[in-house]
């Protein structure tokens, strides 16, 4: 009976190929042949037009050039800052939504988070322009409250591209954190008031530790988002704030220097991923736990 | 599943089959804003029967754009003519015209030879000119005074100029210090110190600017909203500003505007190469050149056009450059290798405090 069992069993392998193989495609063709292609590209060095040798030196510049690393570690930061913030301000809503509200209004709240992403993070970004700049609508109302003497300028700080940040990654920790508040069986809330704890022991016994995936998996898509974040920075930021992926940007495409902008890539790539692992670590979650939150 | 791949594959084939036959009825330009206005395309598709299709660019993405196709996407580019024959050598993205192709006599005979000297490779021309105009001060001068680059810096305005955190900021910054950063292109080492200077000077000058703008619809809105007192910007910038408020001028300063004169190059993978030559000689007749003109308020290359310019413009010219173009710089073609000491230098006066 040999042929009769492995038929199938090699139908039901055909199968997971074909099923699995547009991913694979798109995971080969278009994410792991690039990164190849620029690791190559980020170790070699010009030394005459169309001239190139193998070479450390992208990297050496990136050491060697404090104006990098500043920028470097800068992004790091900021949005470490950022994602924090978020999770401070997603969580009552997640709360709100998950354990306060029932049907419809639980729904609508959802999709009053969800509604500024209807419209493209250009548009948005844009929007805060508006509200923010000096002949804006937020300064102008300020100074008429008689709060401030003449308008100010709300836009190009640092707080702006903190506040524009959090703004256009709120959804991505909500949604984390609704599912894995959702589990919280609210009869052990309950039982822990009746046995006499405090809004603040139950929040940090009982409420944070179930909900400590969701909140890992909120944290490190935020995260991940505002390092890689390009818009916003530039739009919002001031004539110092540079953001890591504008220095990419601007190795690739103003200084037509690829070399530099793919040693850049891979540095950053090198901070999320051990970002990533020392948030796991700290938080003692496991990444497919996480993951299959998110 | 057998007859679906073949399918696939036809229709791929159909695919590509259907744009090559495209190919001679489209023509791709990548293009500055206002470059090339919807009337001029809608005359050219009437007469030509060709449908132009425009990309709005820089001469940065110029570049990096048709490097990473290898000069392919695009059937026609339109370079500043110092920034063609370095980013040819290195990354041999165009092709050199076939001047038999063009109607050379429609051309000013002084722009003409500017491109032959600046724009030459192995005895090739790989640009024509097209549109020419000048960077200088954009001043609201009820509010303040500017003489040359450097009052941007006066203590008074602070928080109330604006430049382009580009290269020609240095090479004005440059003149305004007394010296001439053009006549150091072929000396690495005077102009890398040159250039340190130049970005001490700017750094020092920060706390003026509000914003390092990006396109010309901020600066002008900086200006317009009275943000700013005053900018580096492009001549055309001024005269718009200038049409919806007299107080705002565009002035010549005294170490000299600086000239730039885009260019028509070809991508070497263009397409449409006839399509390309028809439209050029198309645009440079003095009647479609007025009309360009009067889209992006800057002169043309076109012989004659001049005469049909808006007569607006030639007073704002007037005002502006009441010596005509003689205290002004042309930029000469850039050597390989200046681009990166000045870009080191940029991100240092950007990420200054």
């Amino acid at each position: 009976m040999p042929d009769a069992t492995s038929g199938p069993a090699w139908e039901r392998r055909l199968l997971l190929g074909l099923l699995l193989a547009p991913a694979l495609l798109w995971l080969f063709a278009l994410i792991v042949l690039p990164q190849i292609d620029l690791a190559l590209l980020s170790f070699r060095e010009r030394v005459a037009p169309r001239e190139y040798v193998a070479s450390l030196a992208q990297y050496r510049t990136f050491f060697a050039e404090p104006l990098y690393w500043h920028v470097f570690v800068r992004t790091a930061v900021m949005s470490l800052a950022a994602t924090l913030a978020t999770l401070l301000i997603a969580f009552p809503v997640a709360w709100t939504i998950a354990k306060l509200l029932r049907g419809r209004l639980s729904a609508l709240l959802f999709v009053v988070c969800l509604i500024p992403f209807w419209v493209s993070e250009t548009v948005r970004t844009l929007g805060w322009m508006i509200l923010l700049r000096e002949s804006g609508v937020l300064p102008a109302l300020l100074a008429h409250l008689g709060v401030t003497a003449a308008p100010v300028e709300l836009l190009y700080h640092d707080a702006t591209i903190l506040v524009g940040l959090v703004y256009t990654s709120l959804l991505f920790m909500v949604v984390p954190l609704v599912s894995s508040l959702e589990s919280l069986d609210n009869s052990l809330i309950e039982a822990a008031y009746d046995l006499g704890g405090s809004g603040w022991s139950i929040l940090r016994e009982i409420v944070i530790p179930h909900a400590a995936p969701g909140i890992t998996a909120g944290c490190i898509v935020v995260f991940m988002l505002m390092l890689g974040n390009y818009l916003t920075p530039t739009l919002l930021g001031g004539k110092s704030s540079q953001w890591f992926t504008e220095q990419i940007y601007t190795q690739f495409i103003v200084r037509f220097n690829w070399e530099q902008g793919a040693a850049f890539g891979f540095l950053l790539l090198a901070l999320s991923t051990s970002m990533v692992w020392l948030g796991l670590k700290l938080s003692g979650q496991r990444f497919g736990d996480v993951m299959r939150r998110t | 599943m057998q007859a679906v791949l073949p399918m696939l594959l036809a229709l791929a084939l159909l695919g590509g089959g259907a744009a090559r036959a495209d190919d001679s009825k489209r023509l791709r330009i990548i293009t500055w804003s206002d470059y090339v206005p919807a009337e001029v395309i809608a005359d050219f598709k009437k007469e030509t029967g060709i449908q132009a299709e425009v990309t709005l660019s820089n001469n940065e993405e110029i570049i990096s754009k048709l490097r990473a196709t290898g000069g392919a996407g695009f059937d026609l580019a339109q370079p500043s003519q110092d920034r063609i024959v370095g980013a040819q050598q290195e990354f041999r993205i165009y092709k050199p015209f076939d001047l038999s192709q063009v109607r050379l006599d429609q051309f000013m005979p002084d722009l003409l030879a500017t491109v032959r000297k600046n724009a030459t490779l192995d005895g090739k021309l790989y640009g024509l000119p097209y549109v020419w105009g000048a960077e200088g001060l954009v001043v609201n001068s009820k509010r303040a005074k500017l003489a040359d680059y450097g009052d941007l810096c006066r203590p008074e305005y602070k928080g109330k100029t604006s430049i382009r955190l580009r290269r020609p900021v240095l090479m004005a910054f440059a003149f305004a210090s007394g010296k001439d950063p053009f006549a150091l292109y072929g000396d690495i080492k005077a102009y890398s110190a040159l250039m340190e200077s130049v970005g001490r000077t700017l750094i020092a000058c920060k706390p003026n600017f509000r914003f390092f703008f990006d396109n010309k619809d901020q600066a002008l809105n900086g200006v317009r909203s009275g943000e700013l007192v005053a900018a580096m910007m492009w001549d055309s910038g001024g005269w718009a500003l200038n049409r919806e408020n007299p107080d705002i001028r565009f002035i010549n300063p005294k170490s000299g505007a600086i000239a730039w004169l885009d260019t028509f190059a070809l991508p070497a993978r263009g397409k449409n190469d006839a399509g390309a030559y028809a439209w050029i000689n198309f645009t440079m007749r003095p009647a479609i050149a007025a009309k360009i003109a009067k889209s992006i308020g800057n002169f043309t290359a076109s012989k004659g056009a001049d005469e049909l310019a808006d007569p607006r413009l030639k007073a704002q010219f007037k005002e502006s450059f009441p010596d005509g173009f003689r205290n002004v710089r042309w930029y000469p073609a850039i050597p390989a290798g200046l681009e990166e000491i000045e870009g080191k230098i940029l991100d240092r006066i950007k990420a200054a405090d």
